[in-house]
């Protein structure tokens, strides 16, 4: 059974982001929101362990509602999935726990 | 499904009141059932009354109990996350004797076993925090 | 009639105590799910780890002390009790300054493992 981890928080400030990758295993999901869709810049601090986190099969999403609030269009991993809030819903039923990081 | 949701956060101070709003919102649009919405922590200041926010602002406390009232949701607030708060009903108001109380209506004050009680309940609880 | 299986109910508690309210409010919750009758677990993990510093005195500050509020879990059946190996490590705490005897130091790969174990993940 798998978690779906959301991140609310920079990890330009915080270390929640690190703190999920620690622990995400490959079935997991990842959802970027509010503050936490500054993951997906290049410039992040776990950008690397993210990028890995993807190519082990990891999927990663963010909020599109929050990334175009922040001026991130175009900014973020090619391979993070934009998604919004049905797109999160969805996300919650396919894993059977959310694990929320703040 | 049946869903809960536990909000942790303050309105205003985070967005973590707004993420759950539109999250519980898009759960009900796509025909899933939101059982209980559990305020805890600064999140029970969303059940106050005397919330003025400016004309061009969110109303998060009108916004929750109008979804409460159409779509029969369950909304609890800590009892000890909002007495220590200043968040009280008539009856607690009454019990501590003071002057005012200001539970919004459609709120509800209860213990934190109905937040255990929603995750037994519930196919899935989300936790939003500030 | 037939009784609903117990759940697995996971408390993830990964704040420092005293510095926010985070710390108690998450212990009181477990302390409050006991009396339901399900499977519950307990995770120390990131800055949760100092929760378990033995010799704390919170007097000072007006708080009560984690080291005396901790002890009282296994008196409520609290028995399944996590603490992440790597937040440990990071941190340089030794098992010997823990409050708490009987916790299971599992490292990341436990933890995924434990999460994905769980009915249900409650946050704190």
């Amino acid at each position: 059974m798998s978690t779906l981890h959301t991140i609310n928080k920079s990890p330009f400030s915080h270390a929640t982001l690190a703190s999920c990758l620690q622990v995400c295993g490959k079935q997991d999901g990842i959802l970027l929101l509010e503050d936490g869709v500054f993951g997906g810049l290049s410039s992040a601090p776990c950008a690397e362990e993210l990028s890995m986190m993807i190519a082990a099969g990891v999927k990663v999403y963010a909020l599109k509602g929050d990334v175009s609030a922040r001026g991130l269009n175009g900014k973020i991993h090619a391979d993070i999935q934009l998604t919004d809030y049905n797109g999160f819903v969805q996300l919650s039923i396919e894993h059977k726990c959310v694990q929320s990081w703040y | 499904m049946i869903f809960s949701l536990a909000i942790y956060a303050a309105p205003y101070t985070s967005q973590a009141s707004d993420s759950a709003f539109r999250f519980a919102s898009a759960l009900l649009e796509n025909g899933h059932t939101l059982y209980r919405v559990f305020f805890y922590q600064d999140g029970v200041h969303t059940a106050s009354s005397l919330s003025t926010p400016q004309q061009d602002e969110t109303h998060f406390t009108q916004n929750w109990q109008a979804l409460a009232k159409n779509h029969n949701i369950d909304l609890v607030v800590c009892i000890a996350a909002a007495l220590k708060r200043g968040l009280l009903n008539q009856q607690e108001a009454s019990r501590y004797d003071k002057t005012a109380y200001n539970l919004a209506t459609g709120f509800e004050i209860s213990g934190l076993g109905q937040l255990v009680d929603a995750a037994v309940i519930s196919d899935r609880l989300v936790t939003f925090g500030g | 009639m037939t009784k609903t299986p117990s759940k697995k109910l996971l408390f993830i508690s990964r704040h420092a105590p005293y510095g926010s309210s985070l710390a108690k409010d998450a212990l009181d919750a477990v302390l409050a799910s006991s009396a339901y009758d399900q499977q519950l677990s307990l995770l120390f993990m990131d800055d949760g780890v100092f929760q378990l510093l033995n010799n704390q005195s919170a007097t000072e500050i007006s708080q009560k002390s984690f080291s005396s509020l901790l002890p009282v879990l296994p008196l409520y059946e609290i028995n399944s009790i996590y603490v992440h190996y790597e937040s440990l490590e990071k941190r340089h705490i030794t098992i010997n300054e823990l409050v708490l005897d009987s916790v299971q130091i599992i490292d990341s790969t436990a933890v995924c493992s434990l999460l994905a174990k769980q009915d249900q993940l409650l946050s704190f």
